[in-house]
């Protein structure tokens, strides 16, 4: 069956707190999650009060300043810090987002920060990517061509077959979507996800590709393409405004299409 | 415990080749049943009231019976391909799942049946 309780050894148990310097007048309160594979703890929830009059604007200038400055065993992943790598994906105010493009001031309240839902845990707010890595390989994500490649020029493609790609090729795979999804927690083991869904519909449209129907025969599937069923928590997560659950649709729309 | 890669267990036992049919008629049954439904509420409530008699009268109608073959039709395949995919999203185990799929595909088949035999019995005039 469905797990709707998390295991005995994963509830989350209250943590320590860190209190902000003496004289910080503008303070706020960020709960964090935190588990370590070294230990045998379950997770907890530490608090840290960040003096917001001396941390940058945005949740990830406060987990930076927290790290430097309050708790240096915090573990997070982050690299760009313009919202272009999507390392910095994490559950901030119960949203799955970029730290680094959501700003404090946009939440009201306490701050809480959890690692991506339904993945397991590396530590702390670090998710094991691996398998989503591995269905990312699984659609292969590269151009198939029969044609050789043209001598001495790149192969063309109309203005209106480039603006195809536009709206997808802007993804990074940050998993937003596909964790926010009740149906990749249930069934990640042979649901694909709306990351996975889109990018593979970015090689569906691409006009230069010519594999098409190769790739609509690997998503033929109960599993893979088919257990989206239209509850778009994907396209309201996407922290880079796309529609994951437009580009699904696409695809089953090309399915019926290929049959009559 | 298993050393099977990441892409190897992606990958699985391969696409199924199949769920393009199942979304469809899903989809479809779900398109007649908007029409079928709304007839059938008006038409039930017009009837409130009405003793058995002209109950069965309104049944045997060939345009009634018709229609209330079809929205039976309708209405068990679709709790048929929608209970399928409830169990699919929810029991993992390959044992009750296939007991659960057993009992829905029946239980949707057999009362179906009966179901749509009583208005013919009724429309026939047994």
């Amino acid at each position: 069956m469905a797990e709707f309780r998390l295991p005995k050894n994963s509830r989350i148990k209250k943590g320590k707190t860190v209190k902000a310097p003496d004289g910080a007048t503008n303070v706020r309160q960020f709960h964090v999650y935190r588990w370590n594979a070294d230990d045998s703890e379950n997770p907890r929830m530490d608090t840290y009060e960040v003096d917001m009059d001396s941390c940058g604007p945005m949740v990830l200038d406060a987990l930076i300043k927290i790290k430097n400055e309050m708790d240096a065993s915090l573990t997070f992943r982050r690299s760009c810090r313009e919202g272009v790598c999507g390392s910095c994906a994490m559950n901030i105010d119960g949203l799955n987002t970029l730290a680094c493009t959501k700003a404090c001031e946009d939440i009201k309240g306490d701050i809480s920060i959890t690692p991506l839902p339904s993945m397991e845990v590396v530590k702390d707010l670090v998710p094991d990517m691996t398998h989503f890595y591995a269905q990312y390989a699984s659609i292969e994500p590269w151009m198939k061509t029969g044609t050789p490649t043209p001598v001495g020029r790149e192969r063309l493609q109309s203005q209106e077959d480039r603006e195809k790609l536009d709206g997808l090729y802007e993804c990074i795979l940050c998993a937003c979507c596909s964790t926010s999804c009740p149906s990749y927690w249930w069934n990640q083991d042979r649901y694909l996800g709306p990351a996975i869904l889109l990018q593979s519909y970015r090689w569906l449209v691409d006009s230069r590709d010519e594999a098409t129907g190769e790739r609509l025969d690997n998503l033929e599937d109960p599993f893979r393409l088919y257990r989206c069923h239209t509850i778009m928590n994907c396209s309201s997560a996407c922290p880079k405004g796309l529609n994951p659950a437009k580009a699904i649709a696409e695809t089953k729309k090309m399915m019926i299409e290929r049959q009559g | 415990m298993t050393l099977k890669t990441p892409l190897g267990k992606v990958r699985g036992f391969g696409a199924a080749k199949g769920g393009t049919h199942h979304w469809w008629m899903q989809r479809l049954t779900a398109i007649a049943l908007v029409p079928l439904v709304i007839w059938l509420v008006v038409s039930l409530v017009a009837l409130t009231g009405a003793n058995h008699a002209l109950l069965v009268a309104w049944v045997a109608n060939p345009f009634v019976a018709t229609l209330l073959v079809l929205f039976l039709g309708a209405a068990f395949y679709h709790l048929k391909l929608g209970g399928q995919v409830v169990i699919e999203d929810y029991i993992h185990s390959e044992g009750p799942k296939m007991a659960f799929q057993i009992l829905l595909t029946f239980f949707c088949f057999i009362v179906g049946l009966v179901s749509i035999i009583a208005v013919l019995t009724i429309s026939f005039g047994g």
